[in-house]
């Protein structure tokens, strides 16, 4: 396709489109250098436009994700004003923000002024604190790693655990699909490759046959990183670093509020993943609201991450101080929607738990597994349970019956 | 590109004037967003809630262009001999007892005469680049979030080249693509290079104005009045805390609902009785059903009659 008349447009508005979508991407956007091309092709293509059809021709071209949307139309606010205008603005703009009751527009805006003004101005990266660990553990130390409580290691004992982890053998659960693929001991007849067979043959029948692929069925972690559950967080937050590179794995976290950190693992080192994620964070460490933040995940994920029969890890202490009857209704609207609902609860690594606090007796009932997750040997457990099928002794109703003896 | 066909339209306002011909209001940014899909010869990606009109999109833009409109409904497991081609192998059987019974021996006559276009099983991909005499079709591929990875994979060579290769035929090249609609519910993210081949829409729900004219463009049986309350009280019930908001199909049916039991206004009762059209959860309809559906009613009746 020619692009008749392409730089009739005297390269100033090229230009700055160019510079425009320089922006976005210094602002967090994806924008490749075919999609800039595409932009002012499509700019070309439109004609003489009106503010408003220009806006929505770059929007039509730039944003390739909803999310986006808000930070695009700052974007374009700020940077499509006359030039002089647009410092002035920017100056008034940035340090005053009285408060805004809209925090997230807030921190948009503050993303997208940076990106704007100062593009070379970003913080040095720290350097990553190095840990050097013994790697000729003995085998008894090994064992007593296996057991020990990830809340009393020590910083050294942690980096080992995390390579121990990360070498963990991961689980073989895999289910069936509908999509069906080559097999020599297939059970269905590949009429397709049978008749080629055939003919290559000359006339000999020979039967080709096709199985259902199996593939892993995806995880959903939310994790709790309230004060009490730092620590095994972060150590949890290994284990599904570790699951990420291998499988599809979305996780959140919450505290007071859900956030979605799946892009943030998927880096390729742990530490600079786990950066990520605190960088994102801002309640690490605070309150927990359980049963609030599961009616966000149930209204705004819950369809979109659960659609292909997820099994969901829900790692909490479970305790919940206010809205009981919330949050059982929360619990039963994610058991009825996932394929497997599993429980980790640090807490149960005291011998003679028992299911007494208030939010623990409410979500007990909607779970299909309740676990202790509070060292490796419990994460390797962990590991095996995923692999087989649901296992009588982690019945959450177990613990339920026992309180109601005692 | 001189073409033949019913022309495409050459303006942001013909494409909103195509659409509404068609009786499809639609706001400014979706028919620029077409607009740009239509002249660039790149696919349109959808997305948004279940119900706001995307796959609609493409029935209309069919129907006004006088295009073939060819659907590909995607699911789990949906593979390239559902979706592209097949081959009649009991047909082509029957061809070679034909041949073996006439005593034929030329074999690679044989296998070329069993392999051509005359037992070729043709699938709506196949279909979408194929040459009609009304003009390229309009090619509609439906909740592609239903799909797996592997076909989405499979779609960026499509999409992008237009031409799909068959074995033993060889290479089918679209003369003039297709115009592509694809349409996504969000029930899973689609991968950033499928997208990056599209221009990429998100469909959200009509304000009140635009979704009154869709009212009275679908269901002209609808009392004025009636129309008013419905659409007010259904934009109401969005902003409530339900676990699925209903669609503007929602509200289409709705409105042809009450119309049926012959409404010429709500009232509580009317709305509590026919909730279950509007809302699709039980959870949503115990927490609506009762006082809350009359507050409801008692506002959307306060603002109807206070600015005019």
């Amino acid at each position: 396709m020619t692009a008749e008349g392409s730089m009739r447009a005297d390269g100033r508005l090229a230009d700055n489109i160019v510079h425009f979508a320089r922006a976005l991407r210094a602002a967090g956007m994806r924008v490749g250098p075919g999609t800039v091309v595409d932009a002012i092709r499509a700019v070309e293509t439109a004609g003489t436009l009106r503010r408003e059809d220009f806006y929505w021709v770059l929007h039509a071209v730039l944003v390739k994700r909803h999310e986006d949307h808000e930070l695009f139309d700052q974007a374009f606010r700020l940077y499509w004003r006359k030039r002089a205008l647009l410092e002035r603005l920017m100056a008034q703009l940035m340090p005053t923000a009285p408060g805004d009751p809209n925090r997230q527009k807030d921190e948009v805006r503050s993303r997208v002024a940076d990106a704007l003004l100062k593009n070379e101005e970003r913080e040095p990266r720290r350097p990553k604190p190095k840990v050097e660990v013994d790697a000729r553990l003995t085998l008894s130390a090994h064992e007593v790693l296996q057991r020990k409580d990830f809340e009393q290691m020590t910083a050294a004992e942690i980096a080992a655990a995390r390579r121990l982890i990360a070498a963990m053998i991961l689980p073989a659960d895999k289910v069936r699909t509908r999509r069906l693929a080559p097999s020599p001991d297939g059970r269905r007849i590949d009429l397709r490759r049978s008749f080629r067979a055939s003919i290559r043959a000359g006339g000999m029948i020979d039967l080709k046959t096709r199985a259902p692929v199996e593939r892993h069925p995806p995880l959903v972690a939310i994790c709790d990183i309230s004060g009490s559950m730092t620590q095994y967080s972060r150590m949890f937050l290994h284990f599904l670093h570790a699951l990420t590179e291998v499988r599809k794995v979305s996780s959140f976290v919450f505290g007071t509020r859900l956030t979605n950190i799946t892009r943030q693992l998927k880096a390729r080192d742990p530490d600079e993943a786990l950066e990520r994620c605190s960088g994102l964070v801002a309640d690490w460490a605070g309150g927990t609201r359980i049963g609030s933040c599961l009616h966000e995940f149930n209204r705004k994920w819950s369809r979109r991450v659960l659609g292909q029969g997820a099994v969901v890890l829900l790692v909490t202490d479970g305790l919940e101080r206010d809205g009981r009857d919330a949050l059982g209704f929360e619990m039963d609207r994610l058991h009825r929607s996932c394929r497997r609902l599993v429980w980790l609860n640090p807490l149960l690594r005291f011998d003679g738990f028992e299911a007494k606090a208030g939010g623990i007796v409410t979500m007990l009932p909607h779970v299909d597994e309740f676990r202790p997750i509070h060292n490796l040997a419990a994460m390797a457990d962990l590991v095996h349970a995923l692999d087989a099928r649901r296992s009588a002794v982690d019945d959450p109703r177990k613990w339920l019956r026992r309180q109601m003896a005692a | 590109m001189a073409e033949t066909f019913r022309s495409l339209p050459a303006s942001i306002d013909e494409t909103v004037a195509l659409l509404a011909s068609a009786g499809y209001v639609a706001d400014r940014s979706l028919a620029t967003v077409l607009y740009l899909a239509l002249r660039m010869g790149r696919p349109l990606f959808l997305e948004g809630e279940a119900g706001v009109g995307k796959t609609e999109i493409a029935k209309v833009l069919a129907s006004a262009l006088g295009r073939k409109l060819i659907r590909l409904q995607c699911y789990e497991g949906l593979d390239v001999s559902s979706a592209v081609y097949e081959w009649n192998y009991s047909a082509q059987m029957i061809e070679i007892r034909l041949a073996e019974a006439e005593g034929v021996a030329d074999r690679v006559r044989l296998g070329e005469d069993v392999f051509s276009e005359r037992f070729l099983v043709k699938r709506p991909l196949l279909q979408a680049l194929e040459p009609d005499t009304a003009g390229p079709p309009v090619l509609l591929i439906d909740e592609l979030d239903r799909t797996d990875e592997a076909f989405e994979a499979f779609l960026l060579e499509v999409l992008s080249d237009f031409q799909v290769t068959i074995p033993e035929i060889g290479t089918v090249k679209a003369e003039h693509p297709p115009i592509v609609i694809i349409t996504s519910n969000r029930t899973r993210e689609v991968h950033d290079a499928l997208k990056r081949r599209c221009l990429y829409h998100w469909v959200d729900y009509p304000d009140a104005a635009r979704e009154l004219a869709i009212l009275k463009a679908k269901v002209p049986g609808a009392p004025a009045r009636l129309s008013r309350q419905i659409v007010a009280f259904v934009q109401s019930l969005r902003s409530e805390d339900l676990f699925k908001a209903p669609g503007v199909a929602e509200t289409l049916d709705w409105a042809t609902a009450l119309t049926e039991l012959d409404a010429v206004e709500l009232d509580a009762a009317t709305v509590s009785d026919t909730l279950g059209v509007l809302l699709k959860y039980q959870d949503d309809i115990a927490r609506m059903q009762g006082s809350r559906v009359k507050e409801l009613l008692d506002q959307v009746r306060a603002d109807l009659r206070a600015p005019a």
